[in-house]
């Protein structure tokens, strides 16, 4: 589905991501871990087009690297980024609606069914999207890519700052989004929800891949885990 | 004293929605770009001296729909081949290029059209008084500038707040990123907004140019006045752009229809003065002659007490 190999990329004079090489299969959920700064937002957004990328990026069969972020969008690629991006001064619904593109035929999710399975932004439909809280702006932020039917989507940090409620809630929506079909790139911060829903995980240093395995791989590997992870 | 209450009000609101149709368009371009396009005016312009072309081979009717067309396809042009080339130079850049902009269309109006006066004239369909009032007329064409610049406003606020299309504007003014990662293509929305924004004011000058006099320096006189409300309003807010518009049109139409000088003021207060008063010039300004200088007044008093604007959001 999506194959990084010697993504590179720079903010300014720093090079940010030195030779990034991963993939995704098909419905699959691949989580990246790494502690702040080691390059994961970056990845995503190279890979998105909002940063530039100089490398391979394959997505679908295409080479998409130097492609505009629309058409990268239409390809069936979808974007969470960390701070969620909201439109706040529209309201939830027009915020969901504005996540179909144009002229699409109706896909695997609609607004009355997401509202169905979160009461909490069903609640909010008339409510201009600036004045949720951060754990509403993330569920809208996921639904709203979701309304656009992506074949995949990259999440960058879904459940930072919210409430073990939400974080519950937010972990489910992941795991029916890979029940549909939909492969996913997790970014998290917190280990245990990636290693939970996770097929397989990546963890991320210096702008480079540098520990690639399963779940439980991992829980074993208490080296890697105290070099790049732990705090 | 009623009379001339309504004819001001009506005029003001003439006046006042006409610099709307104008104020809209930049203020918008202004959240998309964050630059003030200063060859907006000029935009008006040309659709002055296009429709007056066109008036003269195909008349009036047909240069008030093709003018604004062919202004708003020039805007989108400029927007594509220009401002955006010129956008990844900085904001410095932009000003500069807007500034060259209206100067080239300042002279390419001379060049073609010539320094004088042109005589567009409103159609001969709409030569009648549309009502008579206290014994004073109301003339037709004021009433067409009024129909249509009203439903512009109406036609613009609907489109912006109610379709699928102004969600997008809307979304794309303020994260433009993410609204293209949504599968929007944001650069074909700003290319359009442009070419509406600038048709607006081709229209605005289309049917301005035969009561306000077609001349190269229009778009200078009008455009000082359009930026002053942008300013007042709050840059980037339309409510904030249509409440400047109507008052700054008001307050011009009822100074000028007052029309009472100082000494009759100061005669109301019971102070009388010999006509060889040194200070005579003083006294003998009225109302009506302070009107072309009510906005910039009124923008001074703005930005000192109100910096971001009546309705404005940023500093
Ligand atoms: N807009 C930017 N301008 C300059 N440098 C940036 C920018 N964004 C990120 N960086 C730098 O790039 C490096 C990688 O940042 P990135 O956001 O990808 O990290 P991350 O792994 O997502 O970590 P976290 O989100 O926890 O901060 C960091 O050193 C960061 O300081
Ligand atoms: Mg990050």
């Amino acid at each position: 589905m999506l194959e990084l190999s010697g993504l590179h990329a720079w903010h300014g004079k720093s090079h940010v991501l030195q030779g990034v090489e991963l993939e995704v299969g098909r419905g699959e959920i691949v989580s990246l871990l790494g502690r702040n700064g080691a390059g994961r937002s970056t990845t995503l957004k190279a890979i998105i087009g909002e940063v530039e990328p100089h490398g391979s990026i394959v997505f679908r069969n295409k080479q998409i690297a130097g492609r505009k972020s629309f058409e990268i969008a239409r390809l069936g690629l979808g974007h969470v980024p960390e701070n969620r991006q909201v439109f706040p001064g529209l309201t939830v619904r027009q915020n969901l609606l504005l996540g179909m593109k144009p002229g699409a035929a109706a896909g695997r999710w609609n607004i009355a069914e997401l509202f169905a399975m979160f009461p909490l932004l069903a609640a909010r439909a008339e409510t201009p999207g600036g004045v949720l809280s951060g754990g509403e702006q993330q569920l809208l932020s996921m639904c709203r890519t979701l309304m656009g039917d992506p074949e995949m989507i990259l999440i960058d940090e879904p459940t930072e700052g919210l409430a073990p409620k939400l974080v519950e809630q937010v972990g489910n929506l992941l795991l029916e989004i890979a029940a549909r079909g939909v492969a996913i790139l997790l970014v998290e911060q917190k280990r245990n929800i990636a290693m939970r829903i996770s097929q397989r995980l990546y963890v991320m240093g210096h702008g480079q891949v540098v520990w690639e395995g399963s779940p439980d791989s991992l829980a074993r590997a208490d080296a890697v885990r105290a070099e790049w992870l732990e705090v | 004293m009623p009379e001339i209450l309504v004819f001001a009000t009506l005029n003001g609101l003439v006046t006042g929605l006409l610099l709307f149709m104008l104020a809209s368009g930049l203020t918008v371009i202004f959240s998309m770009m964050g630059v003030l396009n200063f060859a907006h005016a000029s935009f008006y312009m040309l659709g002055a001296y296009f429709a007056y072309s066109i008036s003269l081979w195909f008349g009036y009717w047909t240069g008030l729909i093709v003018a604004p067309l062919l202004v708003g396809a020039l805007g989108a042009l400029v927007e594509r081949y220009g401002l955006r080339r010129v956008h990844q130079q900085g904001h410095v850049a932009e000003l500069v290029f807007t500034f060259g902009l209206a100067f080239l269309i300042e002279e390419a109006v001379q060049f073609f059209w010539g320094p004088e006066t042109r005589n567009y004239q409103a159609p001969e369909l709409l030569d009648f008084p549309l009502f008579t009032l206290f014994g004073q007329e109301f003339s037709a064409y004021r009433g067409f500038m009024l129909a249509i610049s009203m439903s512009i406003f109406l036609g613009l606020y609907h489109t912006l707040t109610r379709s699928r299309v102004g969600l997008v504007i809307q979304a794309a003014i303020t994260h433009p990123q993410m609204t293209a990662q949504l599968g929007h293509n944001v650069p074909l929305i700003f290319t359009m907004v442009f070419g509406v924004g600038t048709a607006l004011a081709g229209l605005a000058g289309v049917i301005a140019g035969p009561v306000l006099t077609t001349f190269p320096g229009m778009a200078l006189g009008l455009g000082s006045i359009v930026f002053v409300i942008v300013v007042i309003g709050g840059l980037g807010s339309l409510q904030g752009a249509l409440l400047a518009s109507l008052l700054i049109g008001l307050l011009q139409s009822y100074a000028i229809a007052a029309d009472v000088g100082v000494p009759d003021l100061l005669a109301m207060l019971g102070v009388e003065f010999p006509g060889d008063h040194p200070l005579d010039d003083l006294w003998t300004l009225h109302l009506a002659q302070v009107a072309p200088v009510l906005p910039f007044l009124l923008l001074v008093l703005v930005l000192v007490f109100r910096p971001k604007g009546l309705l404005g959001k940023r500093e």
